[in-house]
């Protein structure tokens, strides 16, 4: 027993640790999993029908209900406006990346505050966090269900090519679920952990992720229960939704459609996804889409549906081309190629995959599953220590702006995180208070073509002539490959205070803002599982009075059981009540005023014990009465 | 890096690459082994290991395995190798300043990275990449017998040369194995 503890001054202890299971989810763009691993044996969450998949969708239904999963899916076609799907591709995006994609998202956007986006769902504007937090709170759910025990921390997987805003976008999504995020772990990593650890492989691997919105694809060595990472790249809009556009569009052209509703189109973007996947297996098909009043009738064949998504395949056979570049290999190399994701079931994929690495791919444990399987594995690792190590890289350069909008490297792609980058800046004015620090992720030369990741203000620099200041700025990834940048004055040794202007992402005020309106959820969920106690307890207690009166209602004199039976109807008509006081208090009425029965049966209990059984039996009826609980037969 | 008392991880000194990784101070470096003193001191000290730690041992967790890193990175990586040593050796042979030293070889980089930017075919693109690769070789090799003699001025001329071969490769590299434009979707979903 713990009698004191002691920590070092300023820390807290983290409460409730042990207590709490940690799990692993992988939040897809299309379909989302939680899975737990308890003694390196992973396995998926499901629900009463045995479905592990959570569709990445969400549903705000007119009277405030959040909807998550099939039954928000489901809604798609009805309530087309108020259902949101492949967030995902949103998350830490800002409106010109969202110009990029015009046309491949399924909802409204608008602009937000700080560049972001918001997306419209009648009368409110969410963001793309809010959102994703609600497929979180969905998944945790799920995952306490299943377990049995609150779920508090988690493994979620993020792309390997997600940059920091994503990668942050995540983690506070994360924290408006409630969960505390043990590890950001990159999706083809935490696939080649599920694949290492069944089958002991050593040596090079390639991991080719294709999803419903994002492409991946790492190159790791496997070395005795070491999973080093030498290269990642990727696509963060490059997937099976991008497949659906294409068909969509044909059939939507075929049906005589210009100027498709937010309802057409999205009946037709389910009309091609049914055709795509039915396509994997069969050679052709027919589709109907029956929308707005008017059915038509749209027929696709597997070759016609290949050389309409050849180009894209053919992309991410050129990333992966590069990725086995950036690790100084040739594909030869490879001993083997794992494929994750639901789009690598494609045919077209699979030869494409094994005409690159002149292998043939390996898909034994499924695509849909591994990477959720993988987060579990780590969330183990974490939490109940493993011999298994992921050594992973930051997926994008790093940069800072210089003269001309021209980038300067100061962290290149692929290096292993977590990793710090310390550099000296100095003044160019003398006097001069104040210096802006533009810190970009890309691989391109200017500034505009990366992304903006923040502009940090060092200000309060003393004023001395030009060139004389030193400023030591350090940039640090950290093992989530999340970038965190500290300032210091050098020649005065002054820690400067540094103003954090993140270009995209939430503003603290709104995460701030959103942090409340979840506590105020969560109020609202601790209240209700209170309700549904104290219903239970109820419900007990008036179920043991009434066996109790059966067995032993001999014991009652015609006014004392009135006095019962009165007491057991005030419980039963409390049980209906939404409030949980009225139902405490006719617990505890019920109590009070049925403790002279309860003595009366543990007398005649001690009785029946002394005629001749057992002392242990004795005992055991004493216990039963004294916790005030009637028995039952 | 651990307290012999209590076992908790402690902060991470400043000490040179190869005392940190337990290999002795030269250009030559076995990188399997390399990998095998990285692997065995990630395992110990990765922030992975310290999830559920005080936050004082995280902080010192992550300044361990940043340093590591950094430790690794330049080990293995031959021409950073040759920095660092030179580095070591008090010598600065990429710093601005000495950029111009050497009128011939600058000539030289200017001759071939033409070569790569006229090259009209992939065959003679390779034939410019292959050649910087030979001579980036060659340069491996004389550095490997200049820093186990200890001539500093000859292992700082290979430095130089190197790093100019090293970047002329990057960029081959990267001209390759860059990714075709991105997908161009209609606007008919809108
Ligand atoms: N049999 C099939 N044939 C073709 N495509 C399929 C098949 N089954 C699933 N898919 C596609 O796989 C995609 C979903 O894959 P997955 O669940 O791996 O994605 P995700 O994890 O949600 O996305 P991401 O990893 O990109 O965030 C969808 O586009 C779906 O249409
Ligand atoms: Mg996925």
């Amino acid at each position: 027993m713990v009698l004191l503890e002691i920590h070092e001054p300023g820390e807290t202890p983290r409460p409730h640790e042990a207590d709490d299971a940690a799990v692993g989810i992988d939040l897809g763009t299309t379909n989302s999993l939680v899975a737990y691993s308890h003694a390196g044996k992973p396995e998926v969450l499901r629900n009463i029908h045995g479905e592990g998949l959570v569709p990445s969708v969400v549903a705000y239904d007119r009277d405030g209900e959040v909807i998550v999963g099939y039954p928000a899916r489901d809604r798609m076609l009805d309530a087309p406006d108020r259902v949101v799907s492949s967030i995902k591709r949103l998350m830490g995006r800002g409106l010109e990346d969202v110009k990029a994609l015009a046309g491949t998202l399924p909802f409204a956007v608008e602009p937000g505050a700080q560049g972001m986006v918001r997306i419209r769902i009648g009368e409110r504007a969410l963001t793309p966090v809010e959102i994703s937090a609600e497929i979180l709170r969905a998944l945790k759910k799920r995952a306490e269900t299943g377990l049995e025990q609150p779920v508090t921390r988690a493994v979620i997987t993020v792309p390997a090519y997600f940059d920091d805003a994503a990668r942050t976008a995540t983690r506070d999504a994360a924290r408006l679920a409630g969960l505390q995020v043990l590890r950001l772990v990159n999706e083809p990593t935490a696939a080649a952990l599920a694949y290492g650890l069944d089958k002991g492989s050593e040596g090079l691997y390639a991991i080719y992720d294709l999803g419903g919105g994002t492409f991946d694809v790492s190159i790791l060595k496997l070395d005795k229960g070491v999973f080093q990472v030498l290269a990642t790249g990727g696509h963060t809009a490059l997937g099976g939704d991008d497949f659906d556009h294409l068909i969509a569009e044909q059939f939507l052209v075929e049906r005589g459609e210009t100027n498709p509703s937010i309802g057409t189109a999205k009946a037709a973007l389910r009309a091609a996804r049914e055709a795509k996947e039915t396509l994997t297996a069969a050679d052709a098909g027919r589709w109907i889409i029956d929308v707005a009043g008017r059915k038509s009738v749209h027929a696709l064949g597997r070759a016609e549906l290949e050389a309409m998504i050849t180009p894209l395949i053919e992309e991410t056979v050129a990333i992966a081309r590069r990725v086995i570049e950036d690790a100084r290999l040739a594909a030869a190399d490879i001993k083997g190629v794992v494929l994750v994701g639901g789009s690598t079931r494609m045919p077209l994929v699979r030869r494409k995959v094994a005409a690159l690495f002149g292998t043939e791919p390996l898909a034994d444990i499924d695509p849909d599953e591994v990477v959720a399987l993988g987060a579990a594995l780590q969330a183990e690792a974490l939490t109940g220590g493993s011999s298994t190590l992921l050594l992973d890289v930051t997926p994008l350069s790093l940069g800072l702006e210089t003269m001309g909008g021209v980038v300067e490297r100061v962290i290149e792609r692929n290096t292993p995180i977590p990793v710090a980058h310390a550099q000296d800046f100095t003044t160019y004015q003398d006097g001069q208070n104040a210096m802006l620090i533009h810190v970009v992720q890309g691989e391109r030369e200017m500034v505009d073509q990366c992304r903006s990741l923040a502009k940090f203000v060092l200000c309060d620099i003393p004023p001395l002539v030009a060139g004389a200041a030193r400023i030591k700025v350090t940039f640090a990834i950290d093992a989530d490959g999340i970038l965190t940048v500290a300032a210091r004055e050098e020649t005065t040794g002054a820690e400067q205070r540094i103003e954090v202007k993140p270009s995209y992402g939430l503003a603290p005020e709104d995460m701030e803002a959103m942090l409340k309106a979840a506590m105020v959820h969560a109020r609202a969920d601790v209240e209700l599982r209170l309700l549904t106690e104290s219903r239970v307890e109820a419900r007990r207690a008036s179920l043991a009075l009434r066996s109790a009166l059966q067995a032993d209602g001999d014991l009652l004199a015609p006014i004392e059981r009135r006095t019962v039976e009165n007491a057991l109807a005030g419980i039963e008509r409390a049980i209906g009540s939404a409030d949980r006081d009225i139902i405490e208090g006719w617990i505890e009425k019920l109590d009070a005023e049925t403790m002279f029965f309860a003595e009366r049966r543990m007398d005649r209990g001690i009785r029946t014990a002394l005629a001749g059984v057992a002392i242990d039996r004795l005992e055991r009826n004493l216990e039963t009465p004294a916790r005030g609980e009637p028995a039952a037969e | 890096m651990f307290c012999p008392t209590c076992g908790v991880v402690l902060p991470s000194a400043a000490i040179d690459h190869f005392v940190r990784l337990d290999l002795a101070r030269g250009y030559d470096v076995d990188l399997a082994e390399l990998d095998r003193r990285y692997f065995a001191q990630q395992r110990q000290l990765h922030p992975d290991r310290f999830a559920t730690k005080s936050a004082t041992e995280r902080a010192h967790s992550l300044a361990h395995a940043t340093d590591l890193n950094r430790a690794y990175e330049t080990l293995k990586d031959p021409l950073r190798r040759a920095v660092y040593l030179l580095e070591l050796a008090g010598i600065d042979v990429t710093g601005e300043t000495k950029t111009s030293a050497d009128p011939t070889l600058l000539a030289e980089v200017m001759e071939r990275r033409e070569a790569l930017d006229d090259a009209a075919s992939p065959s003679e693109f390779a034939a410019v990449v292959d050649a910087a690769e030979a001579d980036a070789e060659r340069c491996r090799a004389g550095l490997a017998s200049a820093f186990a003699a200890a001539d500093w001025a000859r292992a700082g001329a290979l430095t130089l040369r190197y790093t100019y071969l090293a970047r002329l490769l990057d960029e081959a590299r990267a001209r390759r194995g860059r990714p075709t434009s991105s997908p161009a979707f209609a606007a008919a979903l809108k």
